[in-house]
């Protein structure tokens, strides 16, 4: 690298003309050299923004820092820790997420699946279809909560409004225990359907055709070619689509934020918003960081899975 | 489902739609599954319609009880609202759109900037540890954006950056970095290295093969990548409602869900600023919907 050559040549007639220089002393060299300048910038970022902030909080976690006291940080080992894990709160929020997840994912799987296999039978008007069922996944989750309240609304909601007209009992849909935990699931389910469907869709349009005829001539019902054919195939791609979804499920925080506000009482409180209550609301940020560590092991761990299941499918 | 009827046998209607071994009736049945599909798809674009008739309801009908589907009177005075102020000037929100447009769209230039050579850079070089460094680099992606958010909140009060639009901008980068690298790594693998070596045996550096040869191809996905960056950024809410405070500042994600505050609320007003909001993000959507896969699924799953 010793020429720092112009980088554009503004006459493209000249390139074949030009005569470079010499090819440079060490090719292997000037690649490393090209691959840390190239790499490093980015790095850097994420080791700042990503990395270090994740030390600091981990740091914080083991005192008892309050970002409104100020003062000193009191070092107190595993005090937070272990406050945290023996918290009937903290197990009551875990709970609460783990069927927030359970329930939105499974139901945006099932539905899913179903819409794609639906879309995948027809053969005319599948892009328009597809691209009508994606429009809820697009949007903001801010834009996703304040709509949904506003139709989940007990009074003037259209939801209740149209269960009226069809001679059906109003529901407190937002402000009642166990609703508003249904409503949050439902919410998030009519808006990471679409996710699934999408990704199960490609799985369903890249099965081979010839399979279904081979089945066919051997005269295999529909099931038969739907368990031994189609879901064998389909199975690895949904279930990267799944694994995706339960980790964005798990770190939920913005729907419930603006749909319910974690209430009524604390019955749809999920662990990202207890976080934020123990951090912004609590100012315990020691607490709040020990708290954020043990997610992000969690999600550390979901994630390695996730990973190595998708490195494992690309080797294939 | 009982073994039925082959193929060659059934010539009637249904061989000239779709896939083969159609059964006898499958006529019926297609009815039945197209039904479905309808009733599906009112049921997931209903919301999506509300929105944009309730933007254009005037307000008694916003609230009328029962709802009204049809017989409205149709209202442009909520769009107004959300940019023309009761007085005079811009309202706050107009400028919050503002602050969207310019943190958006800076980071996403930013993370263009970064992650699209390094991203080059892991598809052609031997890189120590290449796929730890990669899976590294997605993992940051999925750290819980309210984690995150408290050491940054007291880093960013330290130095400076906290309700300052800079902030804001390095955040998201670091958000769309992974995303990048992740995404442009698989359509520089699709560029095939020949091309570089070609170039370098007619004598060219590395870089100038990549400047004149690659980077030309990568264009379109540049282009997909970036629109994905710009729809993540646009439409993030935790990192903008807690390092931001002052309208002058804000972006338009907390200050649309900040008109909800209060006793009453103007739903008008909201589903016309959410429309405004999502409108962008449709229309660029629909043109990468080529590539929604791999974007949604930050580059991870290509088909």
């Amino acid at each position: 690298m010793k020429d720092p050559a112009p980088l554009t040549t503004d006459h493209p007639g000249q390139v074949v003309s030009v005569t470079p220089p010499a090819p440079g002393r060490s090719r292997r060299l000037s690649d490393r050299w090209l691959a840390v300048t190239f790499i490093s910038p980015a790095m850097l970022l994420l080791l700042g923004m990503s990395v270090f902030p994740l030390l600091w909080a981990l740091y914080l976690s083991f005192t008892d820092y309050s970002a409104t006291r100020g003062g000193p940080a009191n070092f107190i080992g595993f005090g937070n820790y272990t406050a945290i894990l023996t918290s009937a709160q903290v197990h009551t929020r875990a709970l609460t997420t783990l069927i927030y997840v359970v329930g939105a994912v499974g139901l945006q799987t099932v539905l899913g699946f179903g819409i794609a296999y639906l879309i995948s039978r027809r053969t005319r008007g599948r892009g328009a279809l597809t691209t009508l069922f994606l429009v809820p996944m697009m949007l903001s989750p801010v834009v996703v909560g304040l709509f949904w309240r506003f139709m989940l609304d007990a009074q003037f909601g259209v939801v209740n409004s149209m269960l009226g007209s069809v001679g059906l009992g109003q529901v407190e849909w937002l402000t009642r225990q166990r609703t508003a935990l249904v409503s949050l699931i439902v919410v998030d389910t009519w808006q990471w359907t679409p996710f699934i469907m999408l990704i199960a869709l490609a799985g369903l349009t890249a099965v081979p055709k010839y399979l279904y005829e081979a089945a066919s001539i051997d005269r295999a019902s529909e099931w038969f070619r739907f368990r031994t054919i189609t879901l064998p195939l389909v199975w690895p791609l949904l279930l990267i689509a799944v694994m995706f979804r339960a980790i964005e499920a798990f770190r939920l925080f913005d729907l419930v934020y603006i749909l319910t506000s974690g209430g009524p009482g604390v019955s749809t409180e999920t662990l990202s918003f207890h976080i934020y209550k123990v951090a912004f609301l609590g100012f315990n940020s020691g607490t709040a960081s020990a708290y954020g560590i043990l997610m992000v092991l969690v999600v550390i761990v979901l994630t390695q899975f996730y990973l190595r299941y998708l490195n494992k499918l690309k080797e294939d | 489902m009982a073994v039925s009827v082959d193929e060659a046998v059934s010539t009637g209607p249904a061989p000239d739609h779709g896939p083969p071994a159609r059964r006898l009736g499958g006529r019926g049945r297609s009815v039945v599954e197209i039904a479905l599909l309808t009733v599906l798809a009112v049921v997931m674009l209903f919301p999506v319609l509300w929105m944009l008739e309730t933007s254009i309801k005037e307000n008694r009908d916003v609230y009328a009880i029962p709802a009204k589907f049809f017989d409205f009177a149709v209202t442009l005075q909520h769009y107004k609202d959300v940019f023309v102020a009761q007085g005079d000037g811009r309202t706050p929100v107009s400028v919050n759109f503002l602050n969207s447009v310019v943190v958006a769209g800076a980071s996403t230039v930013l993370a263009t900037v970064l992650g699209v050579p390094a991203a080059w850079a892991y598809s052609r070089f031997a890189v120590k540890a290449k796929k730890d460094q990669l899976f590294f680099i997605l993992s940051t992606r999925f750290m819980p954006p309210v984690v995150v958010v408290i050491p940054i909140f007291l880093m960013y009060r330290q130095i400076g950056l906290y309700d300052n639009k800079l902030g804001l901008i390095l955040i998201y980068t670091a958000f769309n970095v992974p995303f990048t690298i992740w995404m442009m790594k698989g359509f520089v693998d699709e560029v095939p290295a020949e091309y570089e070596d070609a170039a370098m045996l007619d004598g060219y550096t590395r870089l100038q093969a990549f400047w004149r040869y690659t980077l030309p191809l990568l264009v379109p996905g540049i282009a997909a990548t970036a629109v994905f960056a710009l729809i993540f950024s646009w439409n993030e809410f935790v990192f903008a409602t807690f390092l931001t405070s002052s309208d002058s500042v804000r972006t338009a994600p907390p200050a649309i869900a900040g008109l909800i505050g209060g006793t009453t609320t103007d739903w008008g007003l909201v589903a016309a600023a959410s429309v405004v909001f999502a409108l962008p993000v449709l229309v660029f959507a629909y043109l990468v919907r080529k590539h929604l896969i791999a974007g949604v699924t930050l580059g991870a799953v290509r088909r």
